[in-house]
């Protein structure tokens, strides 16, 4: 397989700009209840219904910490073949804002509980390294709302104090479409782990995205403006290719790119400068006085590793080796955990290889169709590895295949019934297939002398002529072998 | 480190309070004290002193996953200077 190389600069009138992007990902962790207070995290709740007099601000009040969310954020560190650190510490981190009752946000600033660790990409142009710096614990804010009233902003604080790992990325990231591919690793590698549901309708997965533009070839990095909170792959890609270009607009006409934040209007395809948050970079953080250090024993991380599913990456090894798929077949199949558990159900009662071209192809399609995920499509694991064997055996063929496919769809029956009541096996007696193929060429004795005067394009229309008379369900190769037998005589 | 008029005006504006500047005078003189006296610390050598983080001899006590507060909205509501039965109500914040 010929690889394609890496190709997405800039291009500007003074030379072409390579574009350097790093991302903070905000993930909310699975868990019942929120990181320091017992309200439910629940998706969906009449507004400040889940809220305690703790994500309230309420003077007094003390957090105490779910031992469920400290595991989650061990859990997708140790996805993340990252160094889990025994020691962390609570910060304050200060700012004032409506939809932030404390005043501070409760996060980890210089001692997070992951540190150093490294997500692989697979890109057209070979597998890349994507560095991570940190993972820390946190609390989200609660949720402001703009277009209910127009003097005024509601605040739900049903968001307020649900836990989120913050996943920092070195800036090793070079385009949209490897943010793409590095937003899809993180969330595959959090749903399998089942620590984040990665949905990002919910909000459950945000990123504030670091972009900076220098020319091809510099060492150095140019200044990066932040890009705060965006919230679906689209609209990430769409702020970085509009920063990058305003920013090396900014460089070629000799002005200074200023280190800000920036907000990506959705609505005009491009990010302006968020002036009110010069003064939010001074957070003064310090260690937050209601909370000790977080010291987590070495057995329980151990412990932790151990139960780790198969994840991602381990799984397109195995399902290369074990069932002789392509590395790209392989990708897609272990993306999703349920599509990886739908496939092997599969492929244990059928042949491996077509499995993975028929799930990937017709099964995917109609899925997408209809907007539903593969746990729940209506076609049983079971049922369509029945469907495969058929075409493997060679009791139908591929074409057949998809006449029975829609059937199985409309009627939920298993594809043997439906074969045998609808009469569609494929037609493999050599005999009676000769027998026809016979009296298909004495009806067109014309068409036969023009073929064998040299028209031999004509095969095409006698292979036509073969499937309509057998209603699709001659043989194809053996239709093939025998019409040139009886085309030479 | 002492601490000029600029950076007591910073501070003041970043905690929400509001300082004329008959005060800001006063404070600046207040606050450096304050910092001079906490400063005379630097004259220790803790060069081989961990750093102390409570003094409390404990470890963080933790809590089970599990829910066991909200529901309490009219509670939560019931001290804000505005609300609407369902949402605290604030001026207009928008970017």
């Amino acid at each position: 397989m010929s690889k394609e190389k890496f190709d997405y600069f800039i291009k500007g009138e003074k030379g072409k700009y390579e574009v350097v992007i790093g991302l903070e990902v905000h993930a909310q962790v699975l868990s019942k209840s929120k990181l320091f207070s017992g309200s439910s995290t629940k998706f969906g709740a009449d507004p400040n219904n889940q809220v305690s007099l703790i994500d309230s601000a309420f003077p007094g009040m003390l957090p105490v910490i779910n031992e469920e969310c400290v595991k989650q954020a061990v859990r997708t560190g140790l996805g993340l073949n990252a160094k889990i650190n025994n020691y962390s510490v609570f910060d304050r981190k200060n700012y004032f804002y409506a939809d932030l009752p404390q005043g501070y946000q409760i996060s980890q600033y210089k001692n997070p509980i992951v540190g150093e660790g490294k997500v692989l990409l697979d890109m057209p142009y070979g597998s890349k390294e994507i560095g991570i710096e940190r993972l820390h614990l946190e609390q989200d804010a609660g949720k402001s709302i703009h277009d209910m009233d127009p003097s005024n902003t509601y605040v739900d604080l049903n968001r307020s104090g649900i836990a989120l790992m913050e996943i920092v990325s070195k800036p090793d990231l070079r385009s949209p479409d490897e943010v793409n591919a590095y937003i899809k690793k993180l969330r595959s590698i959090m749903r399998y782990l089942g620590t984040c549901d990665g949905n990002m309708q919910e909000g459950s997965l945000r990123a504030d995205v670091n972009v900076s533009v220098r020319k091809e070839g510099d060492k150095n990095f140019g200044t990066r403006c932040e890009i705060k909170n965006v919230n679906s792959i689209k609209f990430m890609q769409m702020a970085i290719e509009y920063e990058a270009a305003r920013q090396v607009e900014l460089i070629e006409n000799g002005k200074a790119i200023d280190q800000e934040t920036r907000l990506f209007d959705t609505k005009k395809n491009e990010t302006r400068s968020m002036r009110s948050k010069e003064d939010a970079h001074d957070y003064r953080y310090f260690p937050d006085p209601d909370l000790l250090p977080l010291k987590l024993e070495q057995k329980l991380i151990d412990d932790l590793k151990k139960t780790l599913p198969e994840l991602p990456d381990k799984k397109k090894e195995r399902f290369i080796k074990e069932y002789g798929l392509n590395a790209y077949e392989a990708n897609v199949l272990v993306s999703e955990k349920e599509i990886s558990d739908y496939y092997e159900e599969v492929a244990k009662l059928s042949d491996k290889k077509l499995a993975a071209t028929w799930m990937m192809g017709d099964l995917f399609a109609m899925l997408n169709d209809k907007g539903l995920d593969i746990s729940k499509s209506p076609i049983s694991a079971k049922h369509f590895a029945e469907l495969v064997q058929s075409i493997k055996s060679g009791e139908i063929s591929g074409r057949i295949a998809k006449e029975v496919f829609e059937i199985m769809l409309e009627t939920g029956d298993n594809p043997k019934k439906i074969i045998e009541s609808k009469g569609l096996k494929q037609q493999s007696d050599p005999k009676e297939l000769e027998k026809m193929i016979n009296e298909i060429l004495t009806k067109n004795k014309d068409k036969v002398d023009q073929y064998k005067s040299g028209k031999e394009k004509l095969f095409g229309f006698f292979v036509g002529q073969v499937m309509k008379s057998s209603g699709g369900k001659a043989n194809p190769q053996l239709t093939n072998e025998i019409l040139k037998k009886l085309l030479k005589g | 480190m002492s601490l000029d008029k600029e950076k007591i005006k910073h501070v003041a504006k970043l905690a929400r309070i509001s300082v004329d500047d008959a005060k800001v005078e006063s404070l600046t003189k207040d606050l450096n004290s304050i910092f001079k006296f906490i400063e005379q610390l630097n004259e220790l050598n803790t060069d081989k002193v961990e750093p102390l983080t409570s003094i409390l001899n404990q470890s963080l006590r933790s809590r089970k996953d599990e829910i066991s507060d909200g529901k309490i909205r009219e509670k939560v509501l019931k001290n804000s200077p505005k609300e609407n039965e369902e949402f605290f109500v604030v001026p207009k914040v928008v970017e």
